[in-house]
């Protein structure tokens, strides 16, 4: 074990100060320093993705980052992303299509895809396989995951050229 | 009044009952990531346990230290066999009836065995324990293969040989062999070799369905708080079975049962992974005991995959006798069944090979036998049903492969064959030669319905051209027709033959009504991804007439819910579901007094119409079920007793039979051994659909964990018996980008004797989808002289099928 540091991080637009071993996975101190449970944790290698947040605009598999790491960046985690008052339109779809079953994979199915949509807000079936290949789930065959993310791009889409 | 204006067509909607797609109710929480896992549940003063785990696969401990381990800061103490055994905790009995070390004592059986549990302030400095835990082990010579284990003077495990070295009868009656645990048979075996000995046509084959894992995303894991105040332990677990569990640790621990309160929260997909118990468990309610806090322990992916339930692991040897047109006349079947280091199956207790013997198919059978060795071997125990009733993935996977090899002796078509022996529609109820009496079926049906849609016989000239171009030098891909017809066996099961621990595998539902006419149910069962929420209270809906929105469904806290034997194999609709229907009619049946009372009316002038009860010839005259439910608490009704609530505990007559009929097309690239799944089709017929939408997800889940076996997941030992795939590096779940879109349809035969027809889907998938991926692929080079290779069927073993076959020359 190693000496505490003092680190800041921001957190769904909330400053967050702290000491922590720098040896600390960013995954526990999300969920266990700060109880942000919407992340998960399936692998701790970086293959499964159920640990998915967005730092400083990417997609990151939050078991396999230190806290030193994050020290002083902008985090959102699902909890960031919509809530029973302002659902994200990705939220609403998994729902309406059925893209998920047990649940645990979905935080960080959801905050992959709002990155994806922001990355290509049009994409294709295979795109969207492609841009999703990094977030495993065990319930679903992504069939309905594609469908989902497919319906919040058409939906997201629509509600910009309104506004324009 | 609204109900008044509304129509019946509204009225029916408005209920959200069976057979609608209503979208689920866990999805709120889900989304916005406010799920509560067990990993999740966070309690004050909460310390965290993990193990020290054996780096061999067989060896003797003789010695550990764990002094300096206790020095480490945040370590409060560190368990051993020595510590467990006064409370005779260090071995635990197993499912099937064997028993199994929570810590090692004296030896380990296999890699990652459980050796000593530390328990810290927290996960850091747990792991900072266990490397300061010095263990110092002599290895011992290491079996992996169950055929050498049946040869070998190596004794696996002395605990099971008498001191004069006689070997005691195990569980399941006389063992051969120190290293052997059972045999189990069903059929009759002289009249099985007799039709063989005596057949125009018989095929053999031998086939090995690998190890493998259930790997949901959300590893086992616990909480055990043991308030030394009250004398209560409260255990929060990823169990499909919650209610057994507390059955099992009051038998082990000696705590009293009303004392203990096990809570499945939600889980993060089971499979058959979380029915079992575990030595974590058990450590972790004695750590809460010895410390007098709470103990979480949660596994991470490489215990996961290294020691808590293995699934499959079955040697298979089949002859199958037809005549010279392909009718089937006999099959024998022999499997020795690696169990590893314990056994550990997860089966009903008089099924040590679980339902193997309904692997005589969907085919009309005379004659069968089924022999099954158990075996002891240096790999992780477990046996457990991954995503499928217990064994039936082995037994589907047998049978659809024997056919296969069946019509290559025959040179016949293999869905010619199939048709030509399937059970017909007037022969059900039907008793297949192995015993079991399945309950309903229409295969000829689903069978020409499948062929149809997917243009069969067009398929077949198409690939018959592509072997032309192959053999001209045209092309290098070759095309693959995977077909399957399966019959499942799930809804385990009548108490007369299926209990676990002595557990009566009925299902249970309780429901209340309240007063302004909504209600809550709980069950015994508890899901895992399958959407009980939703599904159960569009059962109640259309049973009772209240909307499915207005109620609440409850599992997985027995405290509350009803005594149950929980959710695995396919048994929550057909047995649960069934409870909730059975439930729902006693509520039915009070309401239908209490209506007739208030419609100043006889009991028998009252029918039940959707939401209400009408008077029989003057539907204007009705009382909703809500405004009976209010009557229910708010009137003084001469010989009934207020409230309005029910319970039904349901035993099964009979198992359920799903069926399906799948096809599967495939393009294989010769010199890269890639795999391209251009079609699958999967029709299911699941009895009575309550649900469409959820029907249509478990397929796809379904499948695509059939995928994952067929093509290339498994558990894989070297001879030292280290793990070679402990990792998802190494073990294979197939991502978005491997997997195809799946075509699904149905036929629906209800079954007989369920309350509601309703059959189960859950594992349909997976028993039917792997036999069809590993025919697709098999069938790619049946015209080059392939019979049977063994799964998992990825790159490099397809790569090498051509190779042998001269594909490359």
């Amino acid at each position: 074990m190693s000496k505490k540091q003092h680190y800041t991080i921001t957190v769904n637009g909330k400053e967050e100060e702290f000491l922590a071993e720098p040896r600390e996975l960013l995954i526990y101190t999300l969920r266990e320093r700060l109880n942000i449970t919407g992340p998960h944790i399936g692998c701790e290698t970086s293959h499964c993705g159920a640990c998915t947040v967005t730092i400083d605009g990417k997609s990151v598999k939050a078991c396999t980052m230190f806290v030193a790491q994050a020290d002083g960046k902008g985090i959102t985690t699902i909890e960031g992303i919509g809530g029973p008052d302002d659902l994200h339109p990705l939220q609403n779809a998994f729902k309406e299509h059925h893209g998920l079953q047990c649940g645990y994979c979905t935080p960080g199915m959801i905050t992959r895809a709002t990155k994806l949509l922001e990355e290509n807000p049009n994409p294709t079936e295979e795109e969207i396989r492609f841009g999703m290949a990094g977030n495993i789930c065990r319930c679903t065959g992504y069939q309905n995951i594609v469908k989902s993310i497919q319906a919040a791009a058409a939906e997201m889409s629509a509600a910009k050229e309104a506004a324009e | 009044m609204k109900d008044e204006v509304d129509s019946r067509e509204d009225r029916v909607a408005n209920l959200k009952g069976m057979g609608c797609s209503r979208k689920r109710v866990e999805d709120a929480r889900f989304t916005q990531g406010k799920g509560n896992y067990v990993d999740d549940v966070k309690l004050d003063g909460m310390l965290f346990g993990d193990f020290v785990r054996s780096p061999y696969a067989h060896a003797r401990i003789k010695s550990i230290d764990t002094e300096a381990a206790l020095k480490v800061k945040g370590v409060l103490a560190v368990l051993t066999a020595k510590d467990l055994e006064p409370l005779g905790l260090h071995w635990m009995p197993t499912l099937a009836g064997d028993k199994q070390m929570v810590l090692a004592d004296g030896k380990v059986l296999f890699q990652g065995q459980e050796v000593a549990f530390v328990v810290a302030e927290d996960r850091y400095a747990a792991a900072d324990g266990i490397e300061a835990v010095e263990v110092e082990y002599e290895e011992l010579e290491v079996i992996v293969d169950p055929f050498k284990a049946m040869e070998s003077d190596v004794v696996l495990r002395e605990d099971l040989v008498a001191e004069d070295g006689s070997l005691p009868d195990g569980a399941h009656g006389p063992r051969k062999h120190h290293n052997h645990i059972f045999t189990w048979e069903a059929g009759d075996k002289e009249p099985t070799e007799e039709v063989i000995a005596n057949a125009e046509v018989v095929a053999e084959e031998s086939m090995y369905y690998h190890r493998t894992h259930p790997c949901p995303l959300e590893t086992c894991g616990c909480v055990a708080s043991m308030d030394k105040v009250n004398g209560k332990l409260t255990l929060w677990g990823t169990f499909q079975a919650p209610h057994a569990i507390r059955t099992v640790v009051s038998l082990i621990s000696g705590i009293e049962e009303h004392n203990i309160r096990v809570i499945s929260p939600d889980i993060g997909g089971g499979f058959g992974n979380k029915v079992g118990a575990y030595p974590g468990y058990v450590c972790s309610v004695v750590a809460s005991i010895v410390t007098g806090k709470p103990v979480k322990w949660i596994e991470d992916r490489m215990d996961n995959l290294m020691t808590t339930a293995f699934a499959r692991d079955y040697w298979m040897k089949g002859r199958i006798s037809a005549t010279k047109e392909g009718k089937i006349t006999g099959l024998h079947c022999h499997v020795t069944a690696d169990h590893g280091g314990f056994d550990a199956c997860a089966d009903p207790t008089k099924f040590p090979a679980g339902f193997m013997n309904i692997c005589t198919g969907s085919y009309d059978i005379p004659t069968a036998f089924l022999e099954v060795d158990g075996v002891y071997t240096n790999k992780a125990p477990g046996g457990v049903s991954y995503r499928c009733s217990f064994r039936v993935t082995e037994a589907v996977y047998f049978i659809e492969r024997m056919i296969e090899v069946l019509a290559i002796e025959l040179n016949m078509d293999a869905a010619e064959l199939r048709r030509i022996n399937f059970i017909k529609k007037e022969q059900f109820p039907y008793t297949a030669a192995l015993g079991w009496e399945y309950d309903s079926g229409d295969y000829h049906t689903a069978w020409d319905k499948a062929l149809k849609t997917v243009d069969y016989e067009g398929l077949r000239a198409e690939q018959a051209q592509r072997v032309e171009d192959f053999k001209a030098g045209k092309t290098r891909s070759l095309m693959g027709i995977g077909l399957s017809f399966f019959t499942e066996i799930v809804g385990a099961g009548p108490v007369k033959n299926c209990d676990i621990l002595g557990l009566g595998m009925f299902d249970s539902c309780e429901i209340r009504i309240h007063p302004t006419g909504s209600a809550i149910a709980r069950l015994g069962t508890i899901s895992q991804g399958q959407g009980h929420a939703t599904t159960f209270a569009q059962i109640l809906a259309s049973e009772i007439g209240l909307p499915a929105d207005s109620i609440t469904i409850e599992e997985g806290d027995t405290d509350t819910a009803p005594y149950g034997l929980g959710t695995y194999g396919s048994r929550s609709t057909p047995v649960a579901g069934a409870a909730t229907a059975m439930a729902g009619r006693k509520i039915r049946a009070k309401a239908q007094m209490i209506a007739a009372y208030l419609l100043e009316v006889h009991d028998d002038d009252v029918e039940f119409d959707v939401d209400r009860f009408v008077v029989k010839g003057a539907p204007e005259r009705f009382k909703t079920m809500k405004e009976i439910a209010f009557a229910a608490y708010n009137q003084a009704i001469p010989g009934i007793e207020p409230g309005l609530e029910a319970v039904s505990y349901y035993d099964p007559p009979n198992m359920t039979y799903p069926f399906g009929a799948y096809i599967c097309v495939m393009d294989i690239d010769v010199d890269t051994g890639v795999t391209d799944i251009r079609r699958f089709y999967a029709l299911d017929d699941c009895g009575t659909r309550i649900n469409p939408m959820i029907i249509e997800g478990q397929v796809h889940g379904g499948l695509t964990e059939a995928l994952a076996v067929a093509l290339g997941q498994e558990i894989a030992y070297d001879d030292m018996g280290n793990v070679k795939t402990g990792t998802l590096m190494d073990f294979f779940l197939p991502t978005a980008w491997e997997v195809p879109n799946y075509e699904t349809d149905y036929t629906v035969t209800p079954s007989p004797h369920h309350p509601i027809g309703a059959k189960g889907v859950g594992e349909s998938p997976h028993v039917g989808g792997v036999p069809c991926f590993s025919n697709a692929v098999q069938d790619a080079f049946r015209a080059f002289g392939n019979r049977h290779t063994n799964m998992p069927h990825d790159h490099w073993r397809i790569w090498k099928t051509a190779n042998e076959l001269g594909l490359h020359d």
